[in-house]
Protein backbone atom coordinates (compact mmCIF):
# COMPACT_ATOMS: atom_id res chain seq x y z
CA UNK A 1 0.00 0.00 0.00
CA UNK A 2 1.20 3.56 -0.68
CA UNK A 3 0.95 5.70 2.36
CA UNK A 4 -0.99 8.66 1.83
CA UNK A 5 1.96 11.03 3.05
CA UNK A 6 4.76 9.75 1.20
CA UNK A 7 4.65 9.47 -2.36
CA UNK A 8 6.13 6.60 -4.40
CA UNK A 9 8.18 8.29 -7.36
CA UNK A 10 9.91 6.58 -10.58
CA UNK A 11 13.36 7.93 -11.81
CA UNK A 12 15.73 7.07 -14.51
CA UNK A 13 19.55 7.04 -13.82
CA UNK A 14 20.81 8.86 -16.49
CA UNK A 15 24.22 7.93 -16.40
CA UNK A 16 23.00 4.27 -16.54
CA UNK A 17 20.34 4.34 -19.08
CA UNK A 18 21.73 3.53 -22.69
CA UNK A 19 18.84 4.19 -24.59
CA UNK A 20 17.82 0.58 -24.82
CA UNK A 21 14.39 1.80 -24.95
CA UNK A 22 12.26 -0.61 -23.24
CA UNK A 23 10.70 2.10 -20.42
CA UNK A 24 9.08 4.15 -22.90
CA UNK A 25 7.41 0.81 -24.94
CA UNK A 26 5.93 -0.77 -22.18
CA UNK A 27 4.86 2.07 -20.11
CA UNK A 28 4.65 5.22 -22.59
CA UNK A 29 2.40 7.13 -20.15
CA UNK A 30 5.18 6.86 -17.65
CA UNK A 31 8.27 7.35 -19.88
CA UNK A 32 9.50 9.35 -22.69
CA UNK A 33 12.35 9.59 -24.59
CA UNK A 34 15.00 12.84 -25.52
CA UNK A 35 16.57 13.85 -29.03
CA UNK A 36 19.66 11.26 -28.17
CA UNK A 37 16.68 8.25 -27.49
CA UNK A 38 17.32 8.27 -23.70
CA UNK A 39 14.46 7.17 -21.99
CA UNK A 40 12.93 9.96 -19.40
CA UNK A 41 10.20 10.19 -17.00
CA UNK A 42 7.35 11.83 -17.58
CA UNK A 43 6.04 14.54 -15.49
CA UNK A 44 7.37 14.24 -11.61
CA UNK A 45 7.18 10.52 -12.25
CA UNK A 46 4.72 10.33 -8.81
CA UNK A 47 2.84 6.99 -9.43
CA UNK A 48 -0.15 5.85 -8.32
CA UNK A 49 -1.21 2.00 -7.02
CA UNK A 50 -1.52 1.03 -10.85
CA UNK A 51 0.91 2.81 -12.29
CA UNK A 52 3.45 1.66 -9.88
CA UNK A 53 2.82 -2.31 -10.89
CA UNK A 54 3.49 -0.69 -14.42
CA UNK A 55 6.57 1.44 -13.55
CA UNK A 56 7.46 -2.24 -11.79
CA UNK A 57 7.37 -4.16 -15.22
CA UNK A 58 9.54 -1.57 -16.92
CA UNK A 59 11.87 -1.51 -14.60
CA UNK A 60 12.07 -5.67 -14.33
CA UNK A 61 12.81 -5.22 -18.41
CA UNK A 62 15.40 -2.32 -17.95
CA UNK A 63 18.42 -4.53 -19.27
CA UNK A 64 20.92 -1.60 -18.11
CA UNK A 65 19.18 -1.42 -13.98
CA UNK A 66 18.44 2.22 -14.90
CA UNK A 67 14.70 2.57 -13.38
CA UNK A 68 14.67 3.05 -9.67
CA UNK A 69 11.38 3.51 -7.56
CA UNK A 70 11.55 5.41 -4.44
CA UNK A 71 9.88 6.31 -1.80
CA UNK A 72 9.83 9.92 -0.69
CA UNK B 1 32.84 -24.20 -44.99
CA UNK B 2 36.76 -24.45 -42.98
CA UNK B 3 39.67 -26.63 -43.01
CA UNK B 4 40.35 -26.43 -39.61
CA UNK B 5 40.36 -29.05 -37.54
CA UNK B 6 37.29 -29.81 -35.67
CA UNK B 7 37.10 -28.93 -31.57
CA UNK B 8 37.09 -31.68 -29.41
CA UNK B 9 36.38 -29.98 -26.10
CA UNK B 10 35.02 -26.03 -26.79
CA UNK B 11 35.97 -25.56 -22.72
CA UNK B 12 39.54 -25.23 -23.91
CA UNK B 13 39.57 -25.38 -27.94
CA UNK B 14 36.53 -23.36 -28.44
CA UNK B 15 35.91 -21.97 -31.95
CA UNK B 16 32.75 -20.18 -32.85
CA UNK B 17 33.09 -20.57 -36.31
CA UNK B 18 33.59 -24.81 -36.09
CA UNK B 19 30.20 -26.25 -37.83
CA UNK B 20 28.49 -27.74 -34.32
CA UNK B 21 28.38 -24.19 -32.94
CA UNK B 22 27.48 -22.66 -36.35
CA UNK B 23 24.42 -25.21 -36.44
CA UNK B 24 23.16 -25.12 -32.81
CA UNK B 25 25.41 -23.25 -30.10
CA UNK B 26 22.90 -23.74 -27.58
CA UNK B 27 24.04 -26.95 -25.88
CA UNK B 28 27.57 -25.80 -25.97
CA UNK B 29 26.73 -22.74 -24.24
CA UNK B 30 24.71 -24.34 -21.72
CA UNK B 31 27.50 -26.94 -20.94
CA UNK B 32 30.03 -24.07 -20.71
CA UNK B 33 28.10 -22.00 -18.14
CA UNK B 34 28.04 -25.26 -16.15
CA UNK B 35 31.60 -26.37 -16.54
CA UNK B 36 33.48 -22.92 -16.68
CA UNK B 37 31.94 -20.34 -17.49
CA UNK B 38 34.76 -18.89 -19.19
CA UNK B 39 36.02 -21.28 -21.95
CA UNK B 40 39.37 -20.36 -23.50
CA UNK B 41 41.14 -21.34 -27.11
CA UNK B 42 44.42 -20.80 -28.43
CA UNK B 43 43.06 -20.16 -31.96
CA UNK B 44 42.61 -16.65 -33.51
CA UNK B 45 46.13 -15.79 -31.31
CA UNK B 46 44.28 -16.48 -28.15
CA UNK B 47 40.68 -15.60 -27.28
CA UNK B 48 38.02 -16.04 -23.98
CA UNK B 49 34.17 -16.48 -24.07
CA UNK B 50 32.41 -16.11 -21.02
CA UNK B 51 28.90 -17.91 -21.28
CA UNK B 52 27.02 -16.52 -18.47
CA UNK B 53 25.19 -13.56 -18.38
CA UNK B 54 27.30 -12.05 -15.55
CA UNK B 55 30.93 -12.38 -17.30
CA UNK B 56 29.57 -11.26 -20.99
CA UNK B 57 27.70 -8.05 -18.67
CA UNK B 58 31.06 -7.43 -16.77
CA UNK B 59 33.16 -7.28 -20.07
CA UNK B 60 31.33 -4.85 -21.70
CA UNK B 61 30.48 -2.95 -19.06
CA UNK B 62 34.60 -2.55 -18.36
CA UNK B 63 36.08 -0.08 -21.23
CA UNK B 64 39.00 0.15 -18.85
CA UNK B 65 39.86 -3.16 -19.16
CA UNK B 66 38.74 -4.15 -22.97
CA UNK B 67 39.30 -1.92 -25.91
CA UNK B 68 36.50 -1.83 -28.88
CA UNK B 69 39.26 -1.45 -31.26
CA UNK B 70 38.38 -4.51 -33.30
CA UNK B 71 35.06 -5.72 -32.42
CA UNK B 72 34.72 -8.53 -35.18
CA UNK B 73 37.35 -11.54 -34.29
CA UNK B 74 40.09 -12.80 -36.80
CA UNK B 75 43.44 -14.28 -36.92
CA UNK B 76 45.13 -10.87 -36.85
CA UNK B 77 45.27 -7.97 -34.67
CA UNK B 78 44.62 -4.04 -35.48
CA UNK B 79 47.50 -1.95 -35.61
CA UNK B 80 47.82 1.64 -34.92
CA UNK B 81 48.31 2.09 -38.99
CA UNK B 82 45.20 0.43 -40.09
CA UNK B 83 42.92 2.08 -37.39
CA UNK B 84 43.99 5.64 -36.48
CA UNK B 85 43.33 6.45 -33.15
CA UNK B 86 41.18 7.34 -31.68
CA UNK B 87 38.57 7.40 -34.76
CA UNK B 88 38.91 3.63 -35.29
CA UNK B 89 38.12 1.74 -38.20
CA UNK B 90 34.03 2.41 -37.51
CA UNK B 91 33.05 4.83 -35.38
CA UNK B 92 32.01 5.02 -32.63
CA UNK B 93 31.63 0.74 -32.36
CA UNK B 94 35.49 0.63 -32.92
CA UNK B 95 35.65 3.45 -30.81
CA UNK B 96 36.70 3.62 -26.96
CA UNK B 97 36.12 6.54 -24.46
CA UNK B 98 36.34 9.30 -24.38
CA UNK B 99 35.91 9.54 -27.97
CA UNK B 100 33.50 6.90 -28.40
CA UNK B 101 30.85 9.45 -26.77
CA UNK B 102 31.57 12.04 -28.73
CA UNK B 103 30.98 9.75 -31.88
CA UNK B 104 28.03 8.14 -30.67
CA UNK B 105 26.44 11.92 -29.40
CA UNK B 106 26.66 12.97 -33.23
CA UNK B 107 24.36 9.87 -34.99
CA UNK B 108 22.36 9.46 -32.05
CA UNK B 109 19.60 11.68 -33.11
CA UNK B 110 19.40 9.91 -36.41
CA UNK B 111 18.48 6.72 -34.97
CA UNK B 112 16.41 7.82 -31.81
CA UNK B 113 12.65 7.03 -31.76
CA UNK B 114 11.27 9.59 -33.42
CA UNK B 115 13.04 9.82 -36.83
CA UNK B 116 12.84 6.12 -36.78
CA UNK B 117 9.06 5.83 -36.15
CA UNK B 118 8.53 8.08 -39.23
CA UNK B 119 9.57 5.27 -41.37
CA UNK B 120 7.23 2.82 -40.63
CA UNK B 121 4.69 3.31 -43.48
CA UNK B 122 7.92 3.02 -45.74
CA UNK B 123 9.04 -0.19 -44.70
CA UNK B 124 5.49 -1.10 -44.59
CA UNK B 125 4.84 -1.09 -47.74
CA UNK B 126 8.32 -2.04 -48.65
CA UNK B 127 7.68 -5.88 -47.08
CA UNK B 128 3.95 -5.76 -48.78
CA UNK B 129 5.78 -5.49 -52.27
CA UNK B 130 8.98 -8.28 -51.52
CA UNK B 131 5.13 -10.73 -50.62
CA UNK B 132 3.91 -9.35 -53.99
CA UNK B 133 6.29 -10.59 -55.81
CA UNK B 134 6.47 -14.28 -54.29
CA UNK B 135 3.00 -14.59 -54.76
CA UNK B 136 2.09 -17.61 -55.96
CA UNK B 137 4.87 -19.76 -54.79
CA UNK B 138 3.67 -23.00 -52.97
CA UNK B 139 7.43 -22.57 -51.23
CA UNK B 140 9.15 -19.08 -50.26
CA UNK B 141 12.59 -18.56 -49.69
CA UNK B 142 11.55 -16.27 -46.15
CA UNK B 143 15.62 -15.36 -46.03
CA UNK B 144 16.51 -14.94 -49.41
CA UNK B 145 13.32 -13.68 -50.67
CA UNK B 146 12.13 -11.24 -47.60
CA UNK B 147 14.32 -11.27 -45.15
CA UNK B 148 17.56 -10.01 -46.55
CA UNK B 149 16.14 -7.36 -48.71
CA UNK B 150 14.16 -5.62 -46.22
CA UNK B 151 17.17 -4.32 -44.26
CA UNK B 152 19.70 -2.74 -47.10
CA UNK B 153 16.80 -1.12 -48.76
CA UNK B 154 15.51 1.14 -45.68
CA UNK B 155 19.45 1.51 -45.59
CA UNK B 156 19.80 2.67 -48.61
CA UNK B 157 17.17 4.80 -48.19
CA UNK B 158 18.47 6.35 -45.02
CA UNK B 159 22.18 7.31 -46.74
CA UNK B 160 19.98 8.93 -49.83
CA UNK B 161 21.36 6.65 -52.50
CA UNK B 162 19.66 6.32 -55.79
CA UNK B 163 16.20 4.32 -55.80
CA UNK B 164 17.36 3.12 -59.18
CA UNK B 165 21.09 1.21 -57.00
CA UNK B 166 18.94 -0.71 -54.91
CA UNK B 167 19.97 -4.08 -56.25
CA UNK B 168 23.28 -3.33 -56.73
CA UNK B 169 23.80 -1.82 -53.44
CA UNK B 170 21.94 -5.43 -51.88
CA UNK B 171 25.15 -7.15 -53.76
CA UNK B 172 27.85 -4.96 -52.41
CA UNK B 173 26.35 -5.00 -48.32
CA UNK B 174 26.67 -8.47 -49.07
CA UNK B 175 30.27 -8.41 -50.24
CA UNK B 176 31.01 -6.41 -47.50
CA UNK B 177 29.51 -8.58 -44.62
CA UNK B 178 30.53 -11.53 -46.24
CA UNK B 179 34.11 -10.25 -46.42
CA UNK B 180 34.18 -9.28 -42.76
CA UNK B 181 35.54 -13.10 -42.48
CA UNK B 182 38.45 -13.07 -45.07
CA UNK B 183 41.92 -12.59 -44.96
CA UNK B 184 42.92 -9.30 -44.98
CA UNK B 185 44.18 -8.59 -48.14
CA UNK B 186 41.47 -10.27 -49.84
CA UNK B 187 39.15 -8.04 -47.91
CA UNK B 188 40.96 -4.55 -48.74
CA UNK B 189 40.48 -5.82 -52.87
CA UNK B 190 37.14 -6.99 -51.92
CA UNK B 191 36.53 -3.45 -50.82
CA UNK B 192 37.53 -1.27 -53.77
CA UNK B 193 34.28 -1.04 -55.37
CA UNK B 194 32.59 -0.17 -52.46
CA UNK B 195 34.79 2.03 -51.53
CA UNK B 196 34.57 3.71 -55.30
CA UNK B 197 30.68 3.55 -55.11
CA UNK B 198 30.67 5.19 -51.70
CA UNK B 199 33.21 7.98 -52.66
CA UNK B 200 30.85 8.95 -55.64
CA UNK B 201 27.95 8.92 -53.44
CA UNK B 202 29.89 11.12 -50.87
CA UNK B 203 30.88 13.50 -53.57
CA UNK B 204 27.23 13.41 -55.13
CA UNK B 205 26.00 14.61 -51.69
CA UNK B 206 28.74 17.49 -51.51
CA UNK B 207 27.48 18.77 -54.66
CA UNK B 208 23.41 18.30 -53.85
CA UNK B 209 23.03 18.27 -50.61
CA UNK B 210 19.51 16.65 -49.11
CA UNK B 211 18.03 15.26 -46.32
CA UNK B 212 19.55 12.32 -45.69
CA UNK B 213 22.10 10.79 -43.31
CA UNK B 214 25.07 11.08 -46.00
CA UNK B 215 24.80 14.77 -46.02
CA UNK B 216 23.70 14.72 -42.20
CA UNK B 217 27.79 13.38 -41.81
CA UNK B 218 29.12 15.47 -43.85
CA UNK B 219 28.11 18.48 -42.42
CA UNK B 220 28.34 17.47 -38.94
CA UNK B 221 31.14 18.57 -36.50
CA UNK B 222 33.60 18.01 -33.44
CA UNK B 223 34.45 20.69 -31.45
CA UNK B 224 33.94 23.33 -34.92
CA UNK B 225 35.31 21.17 -37.19
CA UNK B 226 33.94 19.01 -40.11
CA UNK B 227 34.38 15.22 -39.45
CA UNK B 228 37.43 13.52 -41.39
CA UNK B 229 36.44 12.08 -44.46
CA UNK B 230 37.73 8.67 -42.53
CA UNK B 231 35.29 9.87 -40.16
CA UNK B 232 32.34 10.08 -42.45
CA UNK B 233 33.25 6.77 -44.57
CA UNK B 234 34.03 4.77 -41.53
CA UNK B 235 30.20 5.57 -40.03
CA UNK B 236 28.89 5.01 -43.14
CA UNK B 237 30.62 1.36 -43.57
CA UNK B 238 29.29 0.80 -39.49
CA UNK B 239 25.78 1.57 -40.56
CA UNK B 240 25.62 -1.04 -43.36
CA UNK B 241 27.72 -3.65 -41.75
CA UNK B 242 26.05 -3.54 -38.41
CA UNK B 243 22.64 -2.59 -40.04
CA UNK B 244 21.86 -5.68 -42.34
CA UNK B 245 22.53 -8.73 -41.65
CA UNK B 246 21.79 -8.46 -38.14
CA UNK B 247 18.07 -7.48 -38.99
CA UNK B 248 18.25 -9.77 -42.04
CA UNK B 249 18.76 -13.03 -39.12
CA UNK B 250 16.32 -11.73 -36.37
CA UNK B 251 13.41 -11.35 -38.76
CA UNK B 252 14.91 -15.11 -40.24
CA UNK B 253 15.14 -16.44 -36.92
CA UNK B 254 11.89 -15.38 -36.10
CA UNK B 255 9.79 -17.14 -39.05
CA UNK B 256 12.31 -20.23 -38.95
CA UNK B 257 10.47 -20.26 -35.02
CA UNK B 258 6.90 -19.48 -36.04
CA UNK B 259 7.49 -22.17 -38.83
CA UNK B 260 7.99 -25.23 -36.52
CA UNK B 261 5.67 -23.44 -33.72
CA UNK B 262 2.10 -23.30 -35.31
CA UNK B 263 0.59 -22.82 -31.84
CA UNK B 264 2.99 -19.45 -31.48
CA UNK B 265 2.35 -18.43 -35.06
CA UNK B 266 -1.66 -18.77 -34.09
CA UNK B 267 -1.15 -16.96 -31.33
CA UNK B 268 0.21 -13.78 -32.85
CA UNK B 269 -1.83 -14.54 -35.63
CA UNK B 270 -5.30 -14.04 -33.35
CA UNK B 271 -3.59 -11.63 -30.43
CA UNK B 272 -1.64 -8.89 -32.39
CA UNK B 273 -0.94 -7.14 -29.20
CA UNK B 274 1.22 -9.84 -28.30
CA UNK B 275 3.16 -8.74 -31.13
CA UNK B 276 5.59 -5.90 -28.93
CA UNK B 277 6.73 -8.70 -26.43
CA UNK B 278 6.76 -11.70 -28.86
CA UNK B 279 9.35 -9.40 -30.57
CA UNK B 280 11.53 -8.85 -27.34
CA UNK B 281 11.25 -12.48 -26.81
CA UNK B 282 12.43 -13.37 -30.55
CA UNK B 283 15.43 -11.28 -29.96
CA UNK B 284 16.12 -12.92 -26.68
CA UNK B 285 15.93 -16.27 -27.53
CA UNK B 286 17.47 -15.81 -31.15
CA UNK B 287 19.74 -13.06 -30.58
CA UNK B 288 21.88 -13.04 -33.89
CA UNK B 289 24.87 -10.31 -32.27
CA UNK B 290 27.97 -11.36 -30.66
CA UNK B 291 30.65 -8.75 -30.46
CA UNK B 292 34.44 -8.95 -29.56
CA UNK B 293 36.76 -7.13 -27.30
CA UNK B 294 40.67 -7.07 -26.73
CA UNK B 295 42.42 -7.34 -23.76
CA UNK B 296 44.12 -4.06 -23.25
CA UNK B 297 47.00 -5.68 -21.50
CA UNK B 298 47.95 -8.12 -18.88
CA UNK B 299 45.02 -8.91 -16.32
CA UNK B 300 43.35 -11.54 -13.94
CA UNK B 301 39.67 -11.14 -14.69
CA UNK B 302 36.86 -13.33 -14.31
CA UNK B 303 39.45 -15.74 -12.46
CA UNK B 304 41.26 -15.87 -16.12
CA UNK B 305 44.74 -14.91 -16.65
CA UNK B 306 43.99 -12.97 -19.49
CA UNK B 307 46.81 -11.25 -22.00
CA UNK B 308 47.38 -8.52 -23.56
CA UNK B 309 45.17 -8.91 -27.00
CA UNK B 310 43.77 -12.11 -26.33
CA UNK B 311 40.30 -11.36 -27.93
CA UNK B 312 36.89 -11.64 -25.39
CA UNK B 313 34.08 -12.76 -27.49
CA UNK B 314 30.71 -10.97 -26.21
CA UNK B 315 28.37 -13.54 -26.54
CA UNK B 316 25.14 -11.42 -26.05
CA UNK B 317 22.79 -14.92 -27.44
CA UNK B 318 24.75 -16.92 -24.47
CA UNK B 319 23.55 -14.19 -21.81
CA UNK B 320 20.12 -14.39 -23.15
CA UNK B 321 19.90 -18.13 -21.72
CA UNK B 322 21.74 -18.01 -18.87
CA UNK B 323 19.21 -19.08 -16.56
CA UNK B 324 20.47 -17.10 -13.34
CA UNK B 325 18.65 -14.35 -15.02
CA UNK B 326 15.92 -15.83 -16.91
CA UNK B 327 13.40 -18.15 -15.51
CA UNK B 328 13.34 -21.22 -17.64
CA UNK B 329 16.05 -19.36 -20.05
CA UNK B 330 15.68 -22.44 -22.57
CA UNK B 331 11.72 -21.97 -22.75
CA UNK B 332 10.56 -19.79 -25.83
CA UNK B 333 7.60 -17.83 -23.89
CA UNK B 334 5.61 -15.29 -26.47
CA UNK B 335 4.30 -13.58 -23.71
CA UNK B 336 7.18 -13.64 -21.19
CA UNK B 337 6.26 -10.33 -19.45
CA UNK B 338 9.97 -10.00 -17.73
CA UNK B 339 12.75 -9.72 -20.24
CA UNK B 340 15.70 -8.33 -19.61
CA UNK B 341 17.87 -9.64 -22.75
CA UNK B 342 20.82 -7.99 -24.08
CA UNK B 343 19.95 -8.62 -27.75
CA UNK B 344 21.40 -5.16 -28.36
CA UNK B 345 24.52 -5.06 -26.18
CA UNK B 346 24.81 -3.47 -22.50
CA UNK B 347 26.39 -0.44 -21.74
CA UNK B 348 28.32 2.73 -23.83
CA UNK B 349 27.97 0.63 -27.48
CA UNK B 350 24.22 -0.28 -26.87
CA UNK B 351 23.02 -0.99 -30.67
CA UNK B 352 22.43 2.39 -31.90
CA UNK B 353 20.19 0.92 -34.76
CA UNK B 354 18.13 -1.01 -31.94
CA UNK B 355 15.04 1.41 -32.32
CA UNK B 356 15.21 0.45 -36.18
CA UNK B 357 15.74 -2.87 -35.52
CA UNK B 358 12.89 -3.46 -33.53
CA UNK B 359 10.61 -2.05 -36.23
CA UNK B 360 12.05 -3.26 -38.76
CA UNK B 361 11.57 -7.05 -37.56
CA UNK B 362 8.05 -6.29 -36.04
CA UNK B 363 6.89 -4.85 -39.43
CA UNK B 364 8.40 -7.46 -41.05
CA UNK B 365 6.50 -10.16 -39.20
CA UNK B 366 3.46 -8.53 -38.97
CA UNK B 367 3.09 -8.24 -42.77
CA UNK B 368 4.45 -12.24 -43.31
CA UNK B 369 1.71 -13.46 -40.92
CA UNK B 370 -0.85 -11.15 -41.86
CA UNK B 371 -0.10 -12.80 -45.56
CA UNK B 372 0.24 -16.50 -44.85
CA UNK B 373 -1.38 -16.94 -41.31
CA UNK B 374 0.03 -20.54 -41.51
CA UNK B 375 3.05 -21.97 -42.96
CA UNK B 376 5.60 -24.71 -41.98
CA UNK B 377 9.64 -25.41 -43.24
CA UNK B 378 9.31 -27.27 -46.63
CA UNK B 379 12.93 -29.30 -45.46
CA UNK B 380 14.78 -29.02 -42.28
CA UNK B 381 17.53 -29.86 -43.87
CA UNK B 382 17.46 -27.08 -46.62
CA UNK B 383 18.10 -24.78 -43.73
CA UNK B 384 21.35 -23.17 -43.58
CA UNK B 385 22.63 -20.71 -40.74
CA UNK B 386 25.16 -18.24 -41.33
CA UNK B 387 28.58 -18.65 -39.98
CA UNK B 388 30.46 -15.73 -37.89
CA UNK B 389 29.69 -13.43 -35.33
CA UNK B 390 25.74 -12.84 -36.51
CA UNK B 391 23.96 -15.90 -36.74
CA UNK B 392 20.81 -16.28 -38.89
CA UNK B 393 18.84 -18.67 -41.11
CA UNK B 394 20.57 -17.74 -44.41
CA UNK B 395 18.13 -20.48 -46.13
CA UNK B 396 14.68 -20.79 -45.21
CA UNK B 397 12.34 -22.78 -47.33
CA UNK B 398 9.12 -21.99 -45.90
CA UNK B 399 5.75 -24.12 -47.38
CA UNK B 400 2.62 -21.52 -47.44
CA UNK B 401 -0.27 -23.06 -45.75
CA UNK B 402 -2.83 -20.82 -45.93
Amino acid sequence: MIDERGAVKVVIDADLCQGQGRCFSIAPSLFGFDDLGSGVVLGDGTLSAETLELARLAQANCPEHAIFIEES
Amino acid sequence: MNDKSPVVDFATDWDHTDPEWVNDPYPIWEDLRLRCPVAHTDRYGGAWFPASHAGVSMVAKDTDTFTSRSVVMGNGRPTDEDLPAPIGLAPPITSDPPFHQIARKLILPAFAPRPINALEPQIRALCAKLLDDVVGQEIVNASQSYARLIPPAVIRQMLGFPEADTEKFIEMVHVIVEAIDLPEEERIEQFVPVEEYFTRQIEDHQENPRDDLTTFLLNAEIGGEKLAVEHVFGTMVLILVAGIDTTWSAVGASLWHLAQHPDDLARLVNEPELMSVAIEEFLRYYAPVTMARLVKQDVEYLGCPMKEYDWILLGFPAANRDPVVFKDADKFIIDRAENRHVAFGLGIHRCIGSNLARLELRVAIEEFIQRYPTFELANQNDVTWSQGQIRGPRNLPLRILA
